[in-house]
């Protein structure tokens, strides 16, 4: 039987495999941020142990740092304390750092991707459960705790039991106005948010491999969502095409010959997959999360639905409580709950495209007198492209805020927060009680329908737009 | 890490699927750069109401459970964010036994790496345990790790499997890292042959 893409990189990578023990696997690429690493770092300094591979480690802070006024010293006095920290760790273990005013600075899932440091084949870890990003580019990309970030830069080892394999075959080509955003909401709105526990999602299928590195990146983000332990794509002409010329992948004749071994990162065709899910991508629309998780999606076109009218108990408990958090009432049409902010930002959709995407709906438009919107850049250079392209003016001009790059209001850490009751649309990835801040309420969607619910105030079927 | 044996304690139910590490610890307070103190935190937004009183609705703060030591919540528990601050948060309140019909993967890896035992159990006995509980705040189980087995002083006895080196490693309270570095010589094997572009 043939190997599976993430078989070959596994077997690449086992450095000690003991019948009683998990595998002992090596980790070509650490990323680290300010949140996650501090515990990591006392760690060794207490056991008096060093940075294996310190040229293997990537830091920079995203987390806690504010998307304005940077000029300025951090308000709060914690999160401060937090990003002083790592400047002191990345100093003293001799770590790359992309510091918070860094021309490179960013989300830690941006970044790594944008400096070329995320390659096909590679092991990547991060103390933070969106590393699946990662695994657009066919690497091996999953979340670790503050505990195995402590192993990983004490051993550049970590020691994991193998997870089992699921392909989601997504076929057939996207219809206009449904993007790699909604791809992935499909599918967990289809598997549930436990559906992938204790597997690793690859890719596959037409719509797939159509997508840009980008739309593959916001699909490979979410895995998570569905309990994946990783979500990979094998790499093509798309992934070659995006990587050339990074400043930190191989030149020249060395990029051609990083290629032919790329070329190998492929499931056999004989392969086989522990579970495997198919999708048609004409039957996917423009989702809205209606609930407090990725899996309680519906289409634009739909309304609210009843929780009565659920298969389990279970779920019906769950989506009660749903509706109640969310202070929305059974059968109300998706396009007529009104929003008091919009968010544009996050390591699922921060990226140039997602941002042109974004621009290119508001052009022409103002924002809605009762909505307040936001667009945060994935990273420094993000912002930079984007502003050498007008884009912030079309956003500005629109009414927009445009901010510095950061994990911003993804995740209620920073100053960007909601106020409770306060109704989001947002191109982020968790809609959990509260992620936004507390009492917040979060619905998750694609840049270009965020837009457009910024300019209308409430959701609209970006199908029906009038671009100007 | 200390060693995880044996354990006699009181139940707390808290009858939710997926909860989330975002419940368990909301991000506001993942900003210190300490290992300690997350425990008054624990599900923190659950345990209040919007004027920052105590819910009463909530179990945590229902006096009759003070004192549990053992979690069984529903499925998919401790879903989304890798943070270590959740199991932490529970480790540091008391909870160092969770049991569930089944967990986010990095979740569990976190508890192990804590000295924590995160058991799976069917959902029909984890409904059972939910219900006696429930009505008995007092009701407690034994959970025997060398055995593999939990009871109640009542007719529960059930077998729970883990896996072997992770018992191992709980049992004696191994050090994850002092075990690869004893490696040493076939990481750096690995290393001279295996090249990073």
């Amino acid at each position: 039987m043939g190997k599976t893409l993430f078989d070959k990189i596994w077997d690449e990578h086992v450095v000690v495999q003991d019948i009683d023990k998990p595998s002992l696997l090596y980790i070509d690429l650490h990323l680290i941020h300010e949140v996650t690493s501090p515990q990591a770092f006392d760690g060794l300094r207490d056991t008096n142990r060093k940075v294996r591979r310190p040229e293997l480690t990537i830091a920079t802070v995203d987390h806690n740092v504010p998307t304005k006024d940077r000029h300025l010293p951090i308000a709060d006095q914690i999160s401060r304390t937090q990003i002083e920290y790592l400047d002191r760790n990345v100093k003293e273990f001799g770590i790359t750092y992309y510091g918070m005013n860094s021309a490179g600075q960013g989300i830690v899932h941006v970044i790594g991707p944008e400096q070329g440091y995320t390659q096909p084949g590679k092991t990547i870890v991060c103390g933070d459960s969106h590393t699946s990003t990662h695994g657009a580019f066919g690497a091996l990309a999953f979340g670790i705790g503050t505990s195995e970030v402590e192993h990983v830069l004490a051993t550049q080892c970590l020691r994991q039991s193998k997870p089992k394999t699921m392909e989601v075959r997504v076929d057939g080509t996207l219809p206009f106005g449904v993007t790699a955003k909604d791809i992935i909401l499909g599918v967990i709105g289809q598997i549930g948010v436990d559906g992938a526990v204790g597997h690793v999602i690859e890719y596959t299928g037409e719509a797939i491999r159509s997508l840009s590195m980008e739309g593959r990146m916001t699909v490979c983000n979410m895995s998570i969502e569905a309990g994946g332990r990783a979500g990979m794509i094998a790499p093509d002409e798309t992934t070659y095409e995006y990587l050339k010329g990074r400043p930190h992948c191989p030149k020249g004749r060395n990029f051609d010959k990083a290629i032919e071994k790329w070329d190998q990162y492929k499931s056999d065709p004989d392969a086989e997959y522990d579970k495997v899910v198919i999708i048609n991508a004409e039957d996917l629309a423009p989702f809205v999360t209606w609930g407090t998780n990725p899996g309680m999606v519906a289409k634009i076109t739909d309304s609210v639905p009843n929780p009565d009218s659920f298969e389990l108990e279970s779920q019906q408990l769950a989506g009660q409580k749903a509706l109640e958090y969310m202070q929305l009432n059974a059968g109300t049409p998706i396009t007529d709950i009104p929003l008091d902010r919009v968010f544009i930002g996050s390591c699922t959709n921060s990226r140039i495209e997602d941002l042109r995407a974004a621009a290119e709906v508001v052009k022409g438009y103002k924002v809605s007198e009762t909505v307040n919107a936001m667009v945060v850049p994935g990273s420094f250079k993000v912002k930079e492209k984007a502003e050498k392209e007008g884009l912030d003016r079309i956003f500005k001009e629109s009414g927009f805020e445009w901010r510095d790059a950061g994990c911003s209001m993804c995740l209620g850490m920073n100053p960007d927060i909601l106020s409770p009751g306060e109704r989001c649309a947002s191109t982020s990835n968790r809609n959990f009680e509260g992620r936004q801040g507390p009492g917040g309420l979060t619905h998750l969607v694609s840049p270009q329908m965020a837009a457009a619910a910024a300019i209308q105030g409430t959701f609209v079927d970006i199908r029906d737009w009038s671009f100007r | 890490m200390e060693k995880y044996n044996k354990t006699n304690g009181k139940v707390l139910p808290l009858d939710r699927a997926n909860v989330d590490t975002d419940q368990i610890i909301p991000a506001k307070y993942l900003k210190r750069v300490e290992r300690t103190g997350f425990g008054q935190y624990l599900f923190d937004a659950w345990r209040k109401l919007p004027d920052g009183t105590p819910n009463p609705e909530f179990i945590l703060n229902d006096d009759r459970y003070n004192g549990a030591t053992i979690l069984v919540a529903g499925p998919n528990f401790g879903s989304g964010s890798s943070r270590e601050h959740a199991p932490w948060a529970l480790n540091d309140y008391g909870f160092r036994t969770i049991i569930a019909p089944s967990f986010a993967d990095i979740f569990r890896n976190n508890c192990f790496q804590n000295g924590m035992l995160p058991i799976v159990l069917d959902q029909a006995i984890i409904d059972k345990i939910i219900e006696k509980s429930s009505k008995n705040p007092d009701y407690s189980l034994t959970v025997d790790l060398e055995s593999g087995v939990i009871s109640d002083s009542e007719e529960l006895t059930i077998e729970f499997t883990i896996d072997s080196f992770k018992k191992h490693c709980l049992l004696e309270g191994l050090d994850d890292i002092g075990l690869t570095l004893s490696e040493e010589s076939m990481i750096k094997n690995f290393e001279s042959r295996h090249v990073i572009s």
